[in-house]
């Protein structure tokens, strides 16, 4: 296999791959590493390739668990930064810098959500993978997938609207 | 009428059953301006979905062909080092020694080579003809059985 040709294979989904890297690992750095781990192991594998029967989902499953291998490392280190003091002090007039923010309150609020919930919200919501394929890439079964994406959704839909609500936090 | 669907879909959409172009009219239903004001927190969600899917993946990846170093070249070059060797320490040691072109002459060499040895041989073998004695030695202690065996024969009785 050419360069060429892996990069035609690769190409379609490398931002799949980062974009689930950087909703796991949060840090874009580190999510393009994980890419890069992620891409290169395929290319390693290159001659490999054909007998996978679906290279997305199996690159997908590889990105995963390359992420939850960084995770659980970092947890090891144990050093953690927590923002418990930090509030927002301005509030913004216009609509469209509200919007915008409430926007990035999205952001924050599929961060605190467990990691599988996170992973599901992005393959379905973002990706638009359909169930079968999140099932097969999350190693999981298609109800266990359903119930974790209503769940997500729903606490998604409550914290927006509590902070819709009050206004800023 | 619009609405009602939308609040309709919504419901199933939180319960996780929509299918992808259910949810796809819902976020085009969002991404417009005539979003119902009781509607309006979905808003940023959608939109935060939408915005997302255009992050794209930039840096690049470095793809070596020759990233796994092949050791069977090793092995290749350390077969053509001792191949040199031997050829050349072959022909210099063959220089060294020189042959005869007359083969009476060779033949002659040759004898005295072996006389030579032969000489050298006899000398050797004739020293070892001593240990002949020492066989003498030993066949005169076979003596020293017929002592033991009468004084056997007095113990007993």
């Amino acid at each position: 296999m050419t360069q060429k040709e892996f990069l035609n294979i690769v190409m379609p989904f490398k931002d799949k791959v980062f974009r689930l890297a950087k909703r796991l690992l949060v840090s874009t750095e580190e999510a393009e590493d994980a890419t890069q781990e992620v891409l290169l192991k395929l290319w390693n594998n290159k001659k490999k390739i054909a007998e996978y029967r679906n290279v997305e989902a199996f690159s997908m499953t590889m990105t995963k668990n390359y992420c939850f291998d960084k995770l659980k490392s970092k947890q090891a280190q144990n050093l953690k930064i927590v923002h418990s003091n930090y509030e927002e002090k301005n509030t913004p007039l216009q609509k469209q810098v509200e919007l915008n923010d409430s926007v990035s309150w999205v952001a924050k609020i599929i961060e605190e959500l467990p990691e599988q919930q996170k992973m599901i919200i992005q393959l379905r919501d973002i990706e638009e993978y359909d169930f079968d394929e999140i099932a097969k890439m999350l190693e999981m079964n298609n109800t266990a997938v359903r119930v974790a994406l209503s769940r997500a959704r729903k606490t998604i839909r409550e914290k927006l609207t509590n902070t819709h609500n009050y206004g800023i936090k | 009428m619009v609405l009602n669907n939308i609040e309709k879909l919504l419901e199933k959409y939180e319960n996780g059953e929509t299918s992808l172009k259910e949810e796809q009219v819902l976020k085009n239903y969002f991404a417009s301006d005539t979003v119902a004001p009781h509607l309006e927190m979905y808003k940023p969600m959608f939109a935060y979905f939408l915005g997302n899917q255009q992050e794209r993946f930039t840096k690049d990846v470095p793809l070596k062909t020759k990233t796994i170093f092949n050791y069977k070249w090793i092995s290749v070059a350390a077969v053509a080092v001792l191949m040199f060797g031997f050829y050349y320490g072959n022909s210099i040691s063959n220089n060294d020694l020189g042959t005869y072109e007359d083969p009476q002459l060779a033949f002659n060499e040759f004898s005295k080579s072996m006389e030579m040895i032969s000489s050298k041989f006899n000398k050797g073998a004739s020293t070892v003809s001593y240990l002949n004695e020492v066989n003498k030695g030993t066949s005169t202690l076979g003596y020293l059985n017929e002592i033991e065996n009468t004084t056997r024969i007095i113990f007993k009785n």
